[in-house]
């Protein structure tokens, strides 16, 4: 009875700020502008099909660099002093305190065809290269943002790896190398999994890197969505009806992970 | 019988802080050898040294005839119980088990027999498919020596591997241990504080304290044979008093003389006298040169421990029948109830007094 009391106020957040709302996008994907029952705006998702493989590709790739840039350095991190390792995580968040806007903005300046990168490359008598207003752009935009999301959560659980199992993996015949295979890597995997869901669900839906690293030539899901509400475009069901699919996919990407992660570890290997 | 293991001068320090000093010990091949001591005594540390997770920072660890410092655990013939059993969490028992041999690629019929045969060894069987999270603390111990026999090593390292059991379940696994020594034919480094444990199950027993071998010897000589006062206060209960060897084989103890057994010690040597508690017998003042009065009597199961007040040293008294609280009763002991002793070095005794590290 006393726990019921205490849930209380966060029962009425969930239903005010998130069963509601959700109630309500499903609502306008499923109507017309007259509130009539309708398929059409779901159905009209389907033409923008190209947008959708390529904003879950861009988040892929983004995904997985992360993860192969912040899994080392976890594992190095989970090397050092304890001091040491407070200031590395230290650096690895200091960006994150930075506003979101300007951080991505300061890499147009870089990326630009006049910016400080085709400046330099300009004295040693290469390029200027377009870098900016490309999907490559985009991809380094989500892994600069997203990269603290990947390496806090695998961090976390490799630090809490027992010692002396890794130790017991060495006693018994494994090298270096053999040990991450067959022991880190299996007892890091819940910070895996979570490291790529806080990583590729914020990327998959944004709108912001694509707007000002990839140009207009690369949209994505977020900028579409954006356009249905506060752009040209403005057609709220539509917009409904293209987050709901959204969630749809990511919440079946998800589960389809989260059974990796439910396997023997071993399996993977 | 070979030496399996020899450790020559073996010094470690962390932070300035000599951890061993010296450490000189021979391991026969197929012996039950165990490492004992109070914590922060160097046990567990020489125990690393052998499954080669310190290097020594001076000395020579050589095993099976051959130098192996620097070694790294993997390419070392030794298998190691861990403390706190270590088991693998993301594996079931059966793959536990069977870690090192997957590890060396032993085909899959080979794995599943060896497997098999630990599982009868260690009484597991029909448990292959448990994660080791649902496991008894005594299970789990199980799995540990079994991963570890299963590769067949040629000495088995256990560091304090019964500490985090129940007394009933550690008496029964100690001679479980001892049974599979035997039926193996393994060497078995075993490192414990327990001097009990230490006696029940070794051929061997090393007494160490501050970093230094105390003694090495079998569990009956450390017992009746203890070198210096520290192997006998920490073995079993004693009495241990300032003694003064006026010549072979008679010594001075509060003022009287005793025959005892001992000599080599020269004449007017201070000597440390130890009188085991159960050796000693209590009989009326009239019939002994020593007399006190009891000052307490507590009742211990097997026997009675009683604290007796005579010539400023309150000696301890183990006997099967009670004397009165506040009697006068004498002490008798024969010669070879006294075991005499070099005293310890001034530094040696300042060190029992290190506080614990582990």
């Amino acid at each position: 009875m006393k726990n019921k009391l205490i849930a209380a106020p966060y029962l009425v957040w969930m239903v005010v700020f998130i069963l509601v709302p959700l109630i309500m996008v499903g609502y306008f994907a499923f109507t017309d502008k007259e509130g009539n029952f309708t398929l059409d705006y779901v159905a009209d998702v389907a033409q923008y099909s190209q947008i959708f493989v390529r904003s879950i590709w861009l988040a892929a790739i983004a995904t997985v660099i992360c993860l192969v840039i912040s899994y080392p350095l976890a594992y190095i991190l989970t090397g050092f002093s304890k001091n040491t390792q407070s200031t590395m995580l230290m650096i690895v968040m200091l960006p994150m305190w930075m506003n979101f806007l300007l951080r991505t903005y300061a890499w147009m300046t870089m990326l630009g065809n006049n910016g400080i990168i085709n400046t330099i490359l300009g004295f040693i008598g290469l390029g200027p290269f377009k870098m900016l207003n490309t999907e490559g752009a985009v991809v380094l935009g989500m892994v600069y943002n997203y990269l603290p999301y990947m390496i806090l959560p695998i961090y976390s659980v490799m630090v809490k790896i027992d010692k002396s199992v890794i130790e017991a993996a060495s006693d018994l015949g494994c090298n270096p190398w053999k040990t991450i295979l067959r022991v880190v890597f299996p007892l890091s995997l819940p910070g895996v999994m979570s490291g790529i869901t806080m990583v590729f669900v914020p990327a998959i839906s944004t709108f912001i890197i694509s707007r000002m690293l990839g140009g207009g030539g690369n949209l994505l899901i977020g900028d579409l969505i954006e356009m249905q509400f506060l752009g040209n475009a403005y057609n709220v069901n539509l917009g409904a009806a293209i987050s709901l699919v959204l969630m749809v996919i990511i919440l079946l990407i998800m589960t389809i992970m989260n059974q990796f992660d439910n396997d023997d570890g071993a399996v993977l290997l | 019988m070979n030496n399996i293991v020899e450790l020559k001068d073996i010094v470690v320090e962390f932070d300035g802080e000599r951890i061993l000093d010296k450490i000189n010990l021979n391991i026969k091949d197929k012996e039950f050898v165990t490492l004992l001591g109070p914590s922060g005594c160097g046990k567990t540390t020489t125990l690393r040294i052998i499954g080669g997770f310190i290097n020594p920072d001076s000395g020579t660890v050589m095993f099976d005839g051959k130098e192996i410092n620097g070694l790294p655990p993997y390419k070392r013939n030794v298998n190691t119980v861990f403390q706190r059993y270590a088991l693998f969490p993301h594996l079931n028992v059966y793959e536990n088990i069977a870690f090192g041999l997957r590890v060396q690629k032993v085909p899959e019929k080979e794995i599943n027999k060896r497997v098999a045969e630990m599982l009868k060894l260690v009484n597991l069987v029909g448990f292959e498919k448990r994660t080791v999270q649902r496991l008894s603390g005594g299970q789990q111990q199980r799995v540990a020596i079994a991963r570890a026999l299963v590769n067949h090593p040629k000495v088995l390292l256990l560091d304090e591997p019964l500490g985090a059991l129940d007394l009933k379940l550690r008496k029964e696994m100690q001679i479980e241990l001892k049974r599979i020594q035997q039926q193996l034919e393994i060497t078995f480094i075993y490192v414990t504080h327990d001097q009990e444990e230490a006696l029940t199950m070794s051929d061997t027993v090393v007494v160490m304290n501050g970093g230094v071998i105390q003694q090495i010897g079998s569990p009956v000589d450390i017992y009746n044979e203890p070198e210096n006062a520290f192997v006998a206060d920490f073995i079993g209960e004693s009495n241990i008093l300032n003694g003064l060897m006026i010549k072979d084989k008679l010594v001075e103890i509060s003022g009287r003389e005793f025959d005892c057994v001992d000599g080599g010690f020269g004449e007017n040597t201070p000597v440390d006298v130890v009188i085991r508690p159960e050796d000693i017998t209590i009989v009326p003042p009239e019939q002994a040169k020593l007399c006190g009065v009891v000052e307490s009597v507590i009742f211990k199961g097997v026997h009675y421990e009683m604290l007796i007040d005579a010539y400023d040293y309150r000696w301890m008294v183990h006997s099967t029948k009670a004397a009165d609280k506040g009697a006068s009763v004498g002490l008798s002991f024969g010669p070879d109830d006294i075991h005499i002793m070099h005293k310890l070095k001034e530094t040696e005794k300042s060190e029992e007094e290190v506080p614990d590290e582990e």
